[in-house]
């Protein structure tokens, strides 16, 4: 069941151990994986003034996140989002659940649309064996320093709104949302439609927001909007990168149910993983140990 | 498929029906040259033109025409076409408002370029099938109606030509409503006056609009090539969109409808074929016509009111806190996901003795 992440999340984790150790011990025969890794962009170590995903609040009012700057070592991302073909591989296998996609089957080069937190998971879990690589997928920071220029987040405003009364906030950011307003664009596009950003990464900001493995948080300051005075963090949903942020519930597949601070809601969900570096020898080793005993 | 062939055949019973002798030969002599004439332009809805509550004449003719436009309209966030049939090139048609006593006198016009014939049923006029049998005009044809609007209330009108002609041009979008007021204005169960600052008119359809096999919305050249789909899906009795004023968000956004605290607002809300169920999210209707005819008291202070399919209802309700209020049929499936949502933005001084958030969500205390 969706509220159940961190089981889910857990069994992830599991499949995806058990996959390095059934590596492991098949041996060198399989170094590459039964299925070739998608093409990746190494995104260099960087700063950058990131906005923390979530809602902020001072004396019950939201403001804008605070912006922290971010230290990020450097890390491998899929140069594309995870493709429609790519992921019907992992549902053939048995692993994956179908996608609710609107493209058609035999689009083979379109992204995979359609598709949850849980769906992210499980093909991040079945590529790793796949493949014999670790998969994952970015946090919101990674997906930010991956995106580069294209990176947006949330288009909070803050304004000195009426503190005895609520309304004028609500009423400033429902218009402000009527005036963001963009035609949907449903149709899964083929790849490259929306470019390259200048780091080699492919179609992000295009229509089809990629989810992240950061989860949503409440935080509560002080007056000076500095001091936490409370901080709640909810696992069961996570954080979307695209043409602007959104946050849905895990299970959800379809962006248009909503989730955005403002604007149009995602016209669709998809994801791109990140990879791991190799796992040093040792651990591989004894996951191997474990895999050969439990092949018994 | 309905076919060119058949929609001629169509034509032909209309020329039958307009052979028969014009009823209003038959009435006896009435002399309306002593009465006053007005002649109002229509507005597009939720807006409805200028008016008396409270009249300060005598029984008048009010002159109205409405042109048909059969048209191509978008019904949804995705781009999913109908194939509209409109009165006065809008969903649902104007609202009339004219006043008990009052003459109403439409001119109903079927340009050339519409591919089938029309009528109207006016539920508040009396006799002729509401009038549709006197108007049934094809493509090329205008024709005029009198009819005298002796009850008072809120009364759907609607196109009603024949047969299955009959909901599938409802369903298609020919609706709307009159509004006849006593001519001393609405009063609350007391018989004291009560008056409204605004009046919207939201009239809510139900769409039955075809899917393909890969269950994506059809679109189609033009009313005929529809029909023979869309007949299945009316059939079936559920919806593919229920909205307010023709299309889903019409009534949201840049065109929310707007009103301020302590301004008293007339709700008029219609549906000319299925149930529905108005309700104010985070306010009330204050006094409510649930069928909508004035004679009958106000009832007070409801949180949801009831719309026989077939009728149009009237609401009033006097804002009292600023905010965003979503106006929803509280079927909210429907609301949500077909499409029946409308916002209002009310601005104004909160009132924290009405409402107040003692406490900002936040971490469940410890002890
Ligand atoms: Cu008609």
């Amino acid at each position: 069941m969706p509220w159940h992440v961190a089981e889910t999340a857990a069994g992830g984790v599991v499949a995806v151990a058990l996959s390095i150790a059934a590596l492991a011990a098949h041996g060198s025969d399989r170094d590459t994986g039964a299925v070739a890794a998608p093409p990746t962009v190494v995104i260099e170590a960087t700063r950058l003034a990131f906005p923390e995903p979530g809602e902020f609040l001072v004396e019950g009012r939201a403001i804008p996140a605070p912006v922290r700057d971010v230290e990020i070592p450097a890390f491998a991302i899929m140069t594309h989002q995870v493709g429609l073909a790519d992921y019907g591989r992992c549902v053939a296998a048995g692993r994956c659940m179908a996608a609710d996609t609107q493209a058609r089957a035999a689009a083979a080069d379109v992204p995979v649309t359609g598709v949850s937190y849980f769906d992210a998971l499980a093909y991040a879990a079945w590529l790793g064996e796949a493949t014999g690589a670790t998969w994952r997928l970015p946090s919101a920071l990674e997906a930010a320093a991956a995106a580069g220029e294209r990176f947006s987040a949330e288009t909070f405003s803050d304004a000195a709104d009426d503190p005895k009364n609520p309304a004028v906030a609500w009423i400033r950011r429902y218009r402000e949302q009527a005036a963001s307003v963009r035609a949907p664009e449903p149709a899964a596009r083929p790849f490259g439609s929306y470019g390259v950003n200048s780091l080699g990464v492919a179609d992000f900001g295009g229509n089809v927001w990629e989810w992240t493995s950061t989860c949503y948080v409440r935080v509560g300051f002080e007056a000076d909007r500095v001091t936490e005075r409370s901080r709640t963090e909810n696992c069961r949903v996570h954080v979307l990168e695209g043409r602007h942020r959104a946050i849905m519930s895990d299970f959800v597949r379809d962006g248009r149910s909503g989730g955005c601070a403002v604007g149009t809601p995602p016209d669709n969900l998809g994801f791109r993983l990140v990879q791991e570096p190799d796992r040093p020898g040792l651990v591989g080793r004894i996951l191997g140990r474990i895999a050969a005993v439990l092949d018994r | 498929m309905f076919t060119r062939r058949q929609a001629l055949m169509g034509v032909a019973a209309a020329g039958l029906l307009a052979a028969l002798p014009p009823m209003t030969a038959m009435a006896g002599e009435i002399d309306l040259s002593a009465l006053p004439r007005e002649r109002i332009a229509l507005v597009a809805p939720p807006f409805v033109h200028a008016h008396e509550q409270v009249s300060t004449t005598g029984p008048r003719i009010i002159e109205y025409t409405m042109t048909i436009v059969e048209k191509t309209v978008v019904i949804d966030d995705e781009g999913t076409t109908l194939q509209g049939m409109t009165f006065d090139g809008s969903i649902p048609g104007p609202m009339m408002v004219v006043h008990q006593g009052d003459y109403v006198e439409l001119t109903l016009v079927n340009p050339e370029t519409n591919s089938l014939p029309h009528n109207i049923d006016f539920h508040a006029a009396t006799g002729g099938l509401g009038g549709g049998a006197l108007t049934l005009i094809n493509p090329g044809e205008e024709t005029t109606l009198r009819f005298k609007a002796t009850r008072s209330g809120t009364f759907v009108y609607h196109c009603a030509p024949e047969g299955a002609m009959i909901p599938w041009h409802v369903v298609s979008g020919m609706s709307g409503t009159i509004m006849v007021l006593p001519r001393d204005g609405l009063k609350d169960e007391t018989g004291r006056p009560l008056r409204y600052d605004k009046v919207f008119y939201v009239g809510e359809n139900d769409f039955y609009v075809p899917r393909d096999e890969e269950g994506n919305f059809k679109s189609y050249e033009s009313p005929g090539d529809s029909y023979a789909d869309t007949l299945p899906v009316m059939r079936g009795l559920i919806p593919t969109h229920v909205v307010f004023n023709g299309a889903k968000g019409s009534l949201t956004g840049d065109n929310a409808m707007t009103s301020k605290v302590g301004e008293t607002v007339l709700i008029v809300h219609s549906q000319a074929n299925r149930d529905t169920r108005p309700h104010l999210i985070g306010g009330h209707g204050d006094y409510v016509w649930e069928e909508g005819k004035f004679d009958n008291p106000p009832m007070k202070d409801l949180e949801t009111w009831f719309i026989r399919g077939g009728s149009a209802g009237a609401a009033l309700y006097t804002f009292l806190q600023p905010g965003i209020y979503a106006y929803v049929n509280h079927n909210l499936i429907e609301a949500v996901e077909l499409g029946a949502t409308a916002h209002f933005v009310v601005e104004g001084e909160w009132n924290d003795d009405l409402m107040k958030q003692v406490a900002a969500p936040g971490p469940i205390p410890v002890n």
